[in-house]
């Protein structure tokens, strides 16, 4: 057993600090208080390869493995969480699934420009009815000869007004319940796809969020992935990917409180003395250390389970579940020990606060994952093999040229 | 690791300064601790560098970006090379990560504990052996040793030109082996002409080094990296490491904080207090 990063994980990691502090950091504060999304660090991102990071170089990926892809998201989140959603949905929730699921043809029109950064991807699972009960969903699809008419309406999908492709979950059979869901590939140019914005948002307000409406909306049987009544298990193997890289992106911003409170604490002086001598201060900033360390061990634990090509279902909703609430703990203790300069945003930890919420709410809410490890531990749930698994990670098929 | 001499470098070393269309650039780096807070080996006053994280000298990524706009430009290739202890290894797969093609590591007991002088010598055998060049590249200097000497002193011992401080690569005519830069003094700018090969280190204005990229680490992962010994560079073990060295550390110390005082000038208008701090300066004969 070995926890070491190996060199290459370490320079993703200098690669990514460096971009995110020198490309994010300076103009975040103003983003996030206009709730405007940065296009323009899209592109950068895009040209630096961070699209494609985990994904093979046939595909047009970097050829990195699933803890890169990890590591790159704690830093991203560590300067902003907007930065990591944009890897969550577009990586993580999209272009994995179609490395998992697509066919070959599927990969070439769709994964590859993904993978480039050329045309940019999201997923479109929530609905304003329907969030943590996904049999809820209302968007039907009905097959037409060779297409499928696709009608309703998605909500909370990051990158709505900004994404090029959706993943988008329908219902061909209603009566047969989360076994009619089926899954689709839908280019934002397919005539009745509209988005639009949602603003006033508590967090994340540098990230774009919105809404996708679908009006007779043909698409091409080619573009199903997978089979029909496929879609439910996509969607959920949709999300231990998804998850994961929430979950890595909640310790990077565990890092970041814990980076400003330990500065805070040496500067700000009270009772004559600087406040990190004061216990109390210690003890926030010492738990804040300890989420840290057990937040990136669950997220090392299923990310080695990635690359070994195993299910990670259960690991995986342990990481998001456990550092999203660590990630929310952490910065209120650093809002704390900011105390009234925590409370404005002079500082950034007020954001931290902002941004670590939606995380607890997202990707399967607190109780949905407190549920499944209940459900795991009683033995009511277990994983099934899937018609396609998640791939493991192979250095010389991830690094070989088309 | 050692890697034996190969025919074509031997058949590169006797063809040095022969005029080619594609750039070789080589830049030398150096591995230096990512802190302020060096810690220093009391016996022989050198900086102790196993204990921190190393990062490459900040001033030397303007170097390898330099090399590598300028290979960029022209075609051919930017060879990087460091001497250090073996986990600045790190650093030129860092400098290959950015996009060098071929790196070169010098690494042996013999060469610990080197000065400026013998720094610069081991470097500059380590150059003979690699071959045909144009410009060696360095950053203006280091941000652990500060002297900015070994880049002058690599010059020195091969007999070439050598440009500091240079804020600007104005011109370089591989084919009429001349290169035209501009040098960033404290008293302005001065443009300077020499022939090639030329040695320059660069000052941080130069432009902003590049991140390191995807396939820059791929191939960085991949690349066998031949270490060399004093053998291998043919190098005089009496110019080598502390021995070789002619100038000794004594003492490294913090100098002592300056003490300043801070003094309030109040006046009813700006234009009083403007009068009263100009007489106070032309009274302390500060102007």
């Amino acid at each position: 057993m070995d926890l070491h990063y190996t060199p290459e994980h370490e320079m993703v990691r200098k690669m990514v600090r460096d971009f995110a502090e020198q490309e994010i950091a300076p103009t975040i504060k103003e983003h996030d208080r206009e709730q405007s999304f940065d296009r323009g660090l899209l592109n950068k991102m895009a040209e630096q390869g961070l699209l494609g990071i985990c994904l093979p170089v046939k595909y047009g990926g970097a050829g990195m493995d699933y803890i890169a892809l990890g590591i790159a998201c704690e830093e991203l989140e560590r300067v902003d969480t907007s930065a990591r959603v944009i890897l969550s949905v577009h990586v993580g929730l999209n272009s994995m699934t179609l490395l998992q699921w697509a066919t070959e043809e599927q990969k070439e029109r769709y994964l590859v420009p993904q993978a480039m950064g050329e045309r940019i991807a999201t997923y479109g699972l929530t609905e304003p009815n329907a969030g943590s009960d996904v049999a809820g969903l209302q968007t039907t699809a009905r097959r037409d000869g060779d297409r499928y008419i696709l009608n309703g309406e998605k909500m909370w999908i990051s990158l709505a007004d900004v994404a090029d492709q959706f993943l988008i979950f329908a219902y061909t059979d209603k009566a047969a319940k989360h076994r009619g869901i089926s899954a689709f590939i839908v280019e934002r140019e397919f005539p009745g796809v509209e988005t639009g914005t949602i603003h006033g948002k508590l967090g994340v307000r540098a990230g774009n969020s919105g809404s996708i409406s679908l009006q007779d909306v043909a698409v091409p049987v080619a573009n199903r992935l997978g089979e029909e009544g496929e879609g439910f298990k996509i969607a959920m193997s949709a999300l231990d990917n998804g998850r994961y890289t929430v979950a890595w992106g909640s310790v990077g911003l565990i890092r970041a409180c814990i980076e400003a409170s330990v500065r805070y604490a040496n500067e700000r002086h009270t009772f004559g003395v600087p406040i990190g001598e004061h216990q109390l201060v210690q003890q926030m900033i010492a738990q804040m250390v300890q989420r840290r360390d057990i937040g990136e061990l669950l997220c090392l634990k299923a990310g080695w389970l990635k690359n070994e090509g195993r299910r990670n279902t259960r690991e995986t909703s342990m990481a998001k579940w456990y550092c999203c609430d660590a990630a929310f703990d952490s910065a209120a203790d650093a809002v704390q020990v900011h105390g009234a300069y925590g409370y404005s945003d002079e500082y950034d930890v007020e954001r931290y606060l902002r941004n670590s919420k939606g995380a607890v709410i997202y990707e399967g809410s607190r109780e949905i994952h407190t549920i499944m490890q209940a459900q795991y531990a009683l033995g009511y749930r277990e994983d099934r093999p899937l018609r396609c698994e998640m791939p493991a990670y192979d250095l010389d098929e991830w690094e070989a040229e088309a | 690791m050692l890697t034996a001499l190969g025919g074509d470098q031997i058949a590169r070393m006797s063809a040095v300064h022969v005029r080619r269309k594609n750039l070789h650039a080589i830049v030398c780096i150096k591995s230096v601790p990512d802190t302020t807070e060096v810690r220093f080996n009391p016996e022989t006053n050198t900086l102790m560098r196993d204990e921190v994280e190393s990062i490459i000298n900040p001033f030397d990524t303007y170097a390898i970006e330099e090399a590598l706009r300028l290979k960029e430009a022209h075609g051919g290739k930017v060879t990087v090379l460091t001497m250090g202890p073996p986990k600045a290894e790190k650093e030129l797969r860092e400098a290959v990560a950015m996009g060098c093609d071929e790196a070169i590591f010098l690494s042996a007991r013999e060469f610990a504990g080197s000065d400026t002088w013998a720094t610069a010598y081991t470097l500059a055998q380590a150059i003979r052996r690699i071959g045909a060049y144009d410009i060696i590249f360095c950053g203006k200097q280091a941000m652990d040793g500060d002297t900015g000497q070994v880049g002058p002193g690599v010059a020195n011992q091969l007999e070439i030109p050598q440009l500091t401080y240079v804020f600007k690569v104005r011109e370089i005519d591989l084919e009429g082996r001349s290169i035209q830069v501009e040098r960033l003094l404290e008293e302005g700018r001065e443009v300077v002409e020499t022939r090639l090969p030329a040695l320059l280190t660069v000052v941080k204005d130069i432009n902003q080094p590049r991140y390191p990229t995807f396939r820059g680490i791929r191939t960085a992962r991949r690349l066998e990296i031949p270490v060399w010994g004093a053998a291998e560079i043919e190098a005089a073990p009496q110019y080598l490491g502390l021995d070789g060295s002619p100038t000794q550390v004594i003492r490294v110390f913090t100098p002592p904080k300056r003490e300043g005082r801070v003094e309030m000038i109040d006046g009813d208008s700006v234009d009083a207090m403007a009068d009263a701090l100009a007489d106070r300066l032309l009274g302390d004969k500060v102007v």
